[in-house]
């Protein structure tokens, strides 16, 4: 009988083809999917992001952890979907005007995604109208925006201001970060909680939504 | 290769501390340890500050000419401040920097051309960030063409083609050396990058930088922005020098072996 925490184990060691053996293997034993999920895989992600958060990881091993997860996400997405089991909470991420830094957006959303949250990614230099448009359309229960320019600081003002004006700011948690932003900062553009890493980030969007 | 000095940069906590105290005893020691190192040229840096960046901007260039007979590097995508420190700057500064964004390069140009500056210019467009070496070549080229036509010379411009940290696009580095190789092939002009990109993320970054460094070098790099005050880069440099045979005799090679200096 597979232990989920082989499959934790062996996420946090990147080994992806191990991980997608041992998923399989527990499913065969009779382990629900959202139990591997849970257990496995968001357990796993969990370590990885405390360890990086201490930096006692590297970047590149986060990224390979991320692949191990998706290698078992794999799997289990299509079951998870079937069994009702699937994500509610959606969690938007893009990285604002005029900036290109995607690294840190990038860790984040595979964080969240560890943590079984949907992640949208709407991508680089996104504009506060694509911000409008993007809520809008997908309906995210928290929207991430990402600056690592202090020239580019402005551009989450400007995106909270335009989802303000387009009568979406309320229907949405705001969680915003990058290296030069604070939590000073956060309340002074009016945004709903600030993360200074990926690991807390997905504590700060829990946080949030228990506030819904 | 001309060595540029990285330290007086406002993301570093103690020079941004030192930057809102007007502490300019600290900055001006930073800059006379890089130049002591083999600094050439000095890189500077307010950006942080976005509120009085100009006026920062302006006392920095001042405090660190004061002390330090080197020309800088002007490092801000504020025309305001790039013109606030050109303003005071003594002898031919660097602009930090353009990008082939028309409203960038239009802005800042100008400025370049009336205060007979050189500019580095990045390889970004309205569409972000090339990933391959032809894409950064082709950037290459139309920055060469626009600072032309603002009366700036080939051998003024600093091509940036941009290096990716290892830890996060392990393919980019290639492309980025085969980059430098095209570029190179354009008449006179220039190349240059910051090298710490690269390790970053990684463990004992020093030895990858120090490296990386002999890497560009043998892809024809011009320019570097580096801490010149890491043994272990600085004593890559000059051994890469020695052996490609941009230095003569090996003369710098010897010279800082006998001062000890590798
Ligand atoms: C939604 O909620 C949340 C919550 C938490 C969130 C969050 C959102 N987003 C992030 N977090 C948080 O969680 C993440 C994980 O724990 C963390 O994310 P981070 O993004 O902070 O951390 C990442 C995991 C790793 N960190 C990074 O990825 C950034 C590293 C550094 C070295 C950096 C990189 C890599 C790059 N750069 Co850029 N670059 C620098 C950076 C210097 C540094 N030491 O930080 C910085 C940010 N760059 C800078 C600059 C100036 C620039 N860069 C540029 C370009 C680049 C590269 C292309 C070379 C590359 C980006 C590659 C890429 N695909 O993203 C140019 C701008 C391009 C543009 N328009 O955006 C350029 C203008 C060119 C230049 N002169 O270097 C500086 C900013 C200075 C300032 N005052 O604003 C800089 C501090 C370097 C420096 N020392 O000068 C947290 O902040
Ligand atoms: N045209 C151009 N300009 C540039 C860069 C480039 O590529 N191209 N890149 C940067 C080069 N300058 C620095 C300055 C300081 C540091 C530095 O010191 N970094 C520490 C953190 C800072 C700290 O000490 O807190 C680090 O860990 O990365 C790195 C690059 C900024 N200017």
């Amino acid at each position: 009988m597979i232990d989920p925490k082989q499959i934790a184990e062996n996420l946090i060691n990147g080994q992806a083809p191990k991980v997608k053996e041992l998923v399989e293997q527990a499913l065969k034993d009779g382990l629900t999917p959202g139990q591997i999920l849970k257990e496995g895989l968001i357990e796993g992600m969990n370590v990885v992001g405390t360890r990086f958060k201490a930096n006692e990881f590297y970047i590149p091993e986060v990224l390979v952890a991320a692949r191990a997860m998706h290698a078992g996400m794999d799997i289990l997405k299509p079951l998870l979907a079937k069994s009702g089991d699937k994500p509610t909470v959606k969690f938007m991420i893009g990285t604002v005007k005029g900036d290109l830094h995607d690294i840190g957006k990038n860790l984040v959303g595979m964080m969240m995604e560890g943590a079984g949250f949907e992640v949208i990614d709407v991508g680089i230099d996104v504009s506060p109208e694509k911000f409008v448009e993007a809520v809008k359309e997908k309906k995210p229960h928290v929207v991430g925006m990402s600056a690592l320019l202090t020239t580019t600081m402005p551009s989450i003002k400007t995106s909270i201001e335009a989802l303000k004006s387009a009568g979406v700011r309320d229907k949405t948690k705001i969680l915003i970060g990058g290296a030069p932003i604070t939590e000073n900062f956060a309340q002074e553009v009016g945004a709903d909680g600030y993360a200074p890493d990926a690991a807390s980030a997905v504590d700060k969007a829990r946080e949030l939504l228990q506030q819904r | 290769m001309l060595i540029i000095g990285e330290k007086i940069n406002s993301t570093r906590q103690r020079i941004n501390r030192a930057l809102i105290s007007k502490d300019s005893h600290y900055i001006q020691q930073v800059a006379v340890d890089q130049v002591a190192n083999g600094a050439q040229v000095l890189d500077v840096n307010c950006g942080i500050n976005i509120k009085n960046e100009p006026e920062l901007m302006s006392w920095l260039v001042r405090i660190v000419q004061e002390k330090v007979k080197v020309s800088l590097v002007i490092d801000s995508p504020n025309p305001d401040a790039l013109e606030a420190g050109l303003k005071v700057h003594q002898g031919s500064a660097i602009v930090n920097s353009i990008t082939a964004e028309k409203n960038r390069y239009e802005k800042i140009l100008p400025l370049v051309k009336k205060y007979q500056a050189k500019v580095i210019a990045l390889t970004i467009d309205e569409k972000g960030m090339p990933r391959t070496a032809r894409e950064r070549f082709d950037l290459a080229k139309k920055l060469v063409k626009v600072t032309a036509e603002h009366g700036i010379p080939a051998k003024d411009v600093y091509i940036d083609s941009l290096v990716h940290p290892v830890s996060t696009e392990p393919q980019q580095v290639t492309e980025f050396l085969e980059a430098l190789r095209l570029i190179k092939t354009l008449p006179d002009v220039q190349t240059i990058c910051g090298l710490s990109n690269v390790s970053f993320g990684l463990p004992n970054r020093s030895l990858l930088n120090a490296t990386f460094v002999a890497m560009v070098l043998c892809s024809g790099l011009d320019a570097a922005i580096i801490d010149p005050t890491d043994k272990s880069i600085r004593s890559a440099i000059k051994a890469a020098e020695a052996l490609l045979n941009r230095d003569q005799y090996c003369a710098s090679y010897i010279a800082a072996h006998r001062e000890s200096k590798l």
